[in-house]
C-alpha cells in the first residue's frame, strides 16, 4: 500500500532535513548527559524514528494537534516544541512545560498544539478522537495526529479509537510508529496479522504502509492522510516501519535483541542517507547542512544548560493545579 | 403566580430534573456536548430516556449515540473539553466505568496537574447505579469511594429533583471533571421542581431534617430511606438530624462537623458496601476532629461485603433501609 501520489519539494525535503537535525541534536546531547550524570531522568530514546515525524509535521500547521506517548519527544519538537521548556520540564524545573510537575512523559504545549502526552500505552488514541471531534465540531479544518507504537495496536483502546474514527469520520491520523518492537517483546511475538495498516479495513477506514524511514514515502503518506482529514474524508490510519537504535529504555543492556538486527539497521541509519542524498541531488550544499547541524548543536546544548540552571518549583506547587476551583 | 411558586406546584422526578437541567445547559451554551450509548433519540434518548429530546432540539452533532466503547466515550469527552467544548458523558451503568478507568483515573483527572495548569478537563461523566431492581451483580454497584480517593475528579450523589438539576448544572459549570451518579429506582420519585437555572454549588451539604440526638448523613437513595427513619425515630422518642451531603467529592465538613459537634453522635448510610467505603473517610474525619466531645462511636451503615445479589429476598437484605437504619440510631442513642 506504498502511495506515492506527493513529492516533496527541494524546500521541503530541506524542511524535513532540518527537523530531523534538530531530533537527533536533542537526543545525542540528551543521552550524553544522562551517561555523564548530569541529568537524572528515565529516557525512551527516538533516534533512528526521526524521519516519522519529521515528514509528518511539514504537513501540519501550529494549530493542529498532536496526541504522543512516552517515547515522543521526537513528535513534539517537530510539531515545535520549544527547547528550552522542553529541557527544564525534562529537569523537573519550573520554566519547564508544565511547570516541572509533568516530566518527560507528559510534555504538553498548547501554543503548538500538543495537547496530551501520555505514559500509558495506547491511551493518545481515544483523546485524539476528541481534539478531531472538536474540530469537525467547529469546522475549524484542524486536524489531529496521535502517535503510538506497534504494540499498542493491541491495546483496547486503539481498537476503540479507530472504530469510532471511522464510525464519526474524524479528521484524525493514527501514525503507528512500528519499531518491531514492544518493550522487550518482538512484534511476531505480540501482534497478529502480518501488517498493522491491514487493520484498518476492518474499522472501514483507510490504511497505509509504508516505509518510515524514507522521507520521500513518509512525506507522501502524511499529506495523503492529512489532506483526507482536512476535507472532511475521515480518519487514515498510517503503519510507518522504523527501528529504535537504544532498546527501549536507554540505558537497557538489549540482551533481549539479536546484536546483528540491531547493527544492521544502525547501519541502514536514514539521517546519513537521507543528508547526502540531499549533497548529491543538489538540494544543499555539504557546508548548508553542516551549518544546520552545528547550529542545532549550540542550540540544544544552550536549551540543556538553560535547564538545568532553572529553578525547582516551590513547595507551593505541590498542591496547586489538581482542581481549577477548589475541592 | 411567580416562577418559584409555579415550580412548587407542579413536582417532577428525577429523570425529569435531570433532562431538564441537560435541555437548559445545551440551550444557553452552545458548547455543552452529549455523549453516550443510545443518547440520541433515534435511539429512544437513553436507556431510561434521561437525554430524550436533546438530539432532536440541539441537532445529532451535538447529541451523540456512541458504541459501545467505553475508553472511547471518556476519550473523546476527554479531547474535546481541551480545547473549549463542555462534553456531558454518559456511561450506562456505573459498573462499566471500570472499562474507562484509563481515562478517568490516568487521565482526566490528572491532565490539568501534570500540564502544569495549561490544559483542563471539563468534563461531566454521568452514569446510572442502584440496586434494586434485580440487575444482579454487575449492574448495581456503587464505586463512588474509588473516585473520590482519586485526586483531581469531583464526585457528586444527588438524591432529589432539585439537587439532581442544580447538581448537573454546577457539574456543566466545573471546570474539572465531575462524576454524577444517579441513582435507578429513584428516577421516579417525585419531589419539588427546581427553580430553572438554580445551582446547587458542589461541596454544600443540605440539612433535611433537624435534630438533637444523633446525626445521619447520607446521599444518594439512602438519604430516602432515611428519611423513612425519621418517623420512626420520632415514635421512639430520638431525635435525629439529616444530612444529604449530595456531593461525596468535595463532602461538606463544616456542615457535618457542625452537626455532630450539635449531637455528639454520627451514623453514615450509604449504599455502598461499608468496608472502604466513603463513610470511613467522613468517620475518621468525625473522629480526629470531635474526639472527646462524641457520646458514641461514629457508625456506618451500609451494604455488607459482597457482591449485589440477583434473586429479590438476598437482594432486599443487602440494601439498608428504614427499619435498619432505625434500629441502629436507636440502639445508638438509646444504647
Amino acid at each position: 500500500m506504498l502511495t506515492n501520489t506527493y513529492q516533496p519539494d527541494t524546500a521541503t525535503q530541506l524542511e524535513i532535513f532540518r527537523r530531523m537535525a534538530l531530533l537527533k541534536a536533542n537526543d545525542e546531547r540528551t543521552r550524553k548527559m544522562i551517561t555523564n550524570g548530569r541529568l537524572m531522568t528515565v529516557y525512551y530514546s527516538y533516534r533512528g524514528q526521526e524521519v516519522i515525524p519529521a515528514a509528518m509535521s511539514v504537513n501540519l500547521k501550529d494549530e493542529d494537534y498532536l496526541c504522543t506517548i512516552y517515547r515522543g519527544i521526537h513528535d513534539m519538537l517537530a510539531k515545535g516544541l520549544p527547547l528550552k521548556a522542553l529541557w527544564a520540564e525534562v529537569a523537573g524545573r519550573v520554566d519547564g512545560t508544565c511547570k516541572g510537575k509533568g516530566g518527560p512523559m507528559h510534555l504538553t504545549y498548547p501554543e503548538k498544539g500538543v495537547m496530551v502526552t501520555t505514559g500509558v500505552v495506547g491511551s493518545s488514541m481515544p483523546i485524539a478522537n476528541g481534539l478531531a471531534w472538536a474540530s469537525q465540531l467547529s469546522g475549524n479544518g484542524r486536524v489531529t495526529v496521535a502517535n503510538f507504537g506497534d504494540a499498542a495496536s493491541n491495546i483496547g483502546a486503539f481498537h476503540e479509537s479507530l472504530n469510532l474514527a471511522s464510525v464519526w469520520k474524524l479528521p484524525v491520523i493514527f501514525v503507528c510508529q512500528n519499531n518491531r518492537w514492544g518493550e522487550h517483546t518482538a512484534y511476531h511475538l505480540s501482534t497478529g496479522g502480518e501488517r498493522i495498516a491491514d487493520r484498518a479495513k476492518g474499522y472501514g477506514m483507510h490504511g497505509i504502509h509504508v516505509n518510515g524511514n524514507d522521507p520521500f514515502a513518509m512525506y507522501s503518506a502524511a499529506r495523503e492522510a492529512v489532506e483526507r482529514a482536512r476535507a472532511g474524508e475521515g480518519p487514515t490510519l498510517i503503519e510507518a516501519m522504523t527501528y529504535r537504535f537504544n532498546g527501549h529504555v536507554f540505558g537497557d543492556a538489549d540482551r533481549y535483541i539479536d546484536p546483528a538486527e540491531k547493527a544492521k539497521w544502525i547501519e541502514a541509519d536514514p539521517y546519513p542517507i537521507f543528508r547526502a542524498r540531499l549533497v548529491e541531488t543538489g538540494v544543499a550544499s555539504e557546508a548548508e547542512l553542516a551549518k544546520i547541524e552545528a547550529d542545532f548543536d549550540a542550540e540544544v546544548e544552550a536549551a540543556a544548560e538553560f535547564g538545568l540552571a532553572s529553578e525547582y518549583p516551590a513547595a507551593g506547587e505541590l498542591t496547586t493545579d489538581v482542581y481549577g476551583v477548589a475541592a | 403566580m411567580s416562577a418559584a411558586a409555579e415550580a412548587k406546584a407542579k413536582p417532577i422526578n428525577n429523570l425529569a430534573a435531570l433532562n431538564l437541567a441537560l435541555h437548559d445547559a445545551m440551550a444557553e451554551d452552545p458548547q455543552v456536548l452529549v455523549l453516550g450509548e443510545d443518547v440520541a433519540d433515534g435511539q429512544e434518548g437513553g436507556v431510561t430516556g434521561v437525554t430524550r429530546g436533546l438530539s432532536t432540539k440541539f441537532g445529532e452533532k451535538r447529541v451523540r449515540s456512541t458504541p459501545i466503547s467505553e475508553q472511547a466515550i471518556i476519550g473523546a469527552a476527554i479531547g474535546a473539553s481541551l480545547v473549549g467544548y463542555k462534553p456531558v458523558a454518559e456511561i450506562m451503568l456505573m459498573n462499566f466505568t471500570t472499562v474507562a478507568m484509563d481515562m478517568i483515573v490516568n487521565h482526566a483527572a490528572k491532565l490539568r496537574y501534570m500540564s502544569g495548569g495549561h490544559t483542563n478537563v471539563p468534563i461531566v461523566i454521568r452514569t446510572m447505579t442502584g440496586a434494586g431492581f434485580s440487575t444482579g451483580g454487575q449492574h448495581s454497584d456503587y464505586f463512588e469511594a474509588w473516585f473520590a480517593h482519586t485526586a483531581g475528579l469531583k464526585v457528586v450523589a444527588p438524591s432529589c429533583p432539585e439537587d439532581c438539576y442544580g447538581l448537573l448544572r454546577s457539574a456543566i459549570d466545573d471546570p474539572d471533571p465531575v462524576l454524577v451518579i444517579e441513582n435507578m429506582p429513584i428516577y421516579w420519585t417525585p419531589g419539588t421542581a427546581p427553580v430553572s437555572g438554580a445551582r446547587v454549588p458542589i461541596g454544600k451539604a443540605r440539612i433535611v431534617a433537624e435534630g438533637s440526638d444523633v446525626t445521619l448523613i447520607s446521599y444518594s437513595r439512602m438519604v430516602h430511606e432515611c428519611q423513612g427513619a425519621l418517623a420512626k425515630l420520632g415514635e421512639a422518642g430520638v431525635s435525629a438530624e439529616l444530612i444529604d451531603l449530595r456531593s461525596i467529592s468535595p463532602w461538606d465538613r463544616e456542615a457535618v462537623l457542625a452537626s455532630v459537634g450539635k449531637t455528639g453522635r454520627a451514623i453514615i448510610v450509604h449504599e455502598a458496601v461499608v468496608p472502604f467505603g466513603a463513610g470511613a473517610e467522613i468517620a475518621a474525619v468525625i473522629s480526629e476532629a470531635l474526639f472527646g466531645r462524641l457520646k458514641a462511636p461514629v457508625k456506618r451503615i451500609g451494604a455488607p461485603f459482597t457482591p449485589v445479589p440477583f434473586s429479590k429476598p438476598l437482594e432486599t437484605a443487602y440494601l439498608p433501609n428504614a427499619e435498619k437504619i432505625a434500629e441502629a440510631a436507636i440502639a445508638l442513642v438509646k444504647g
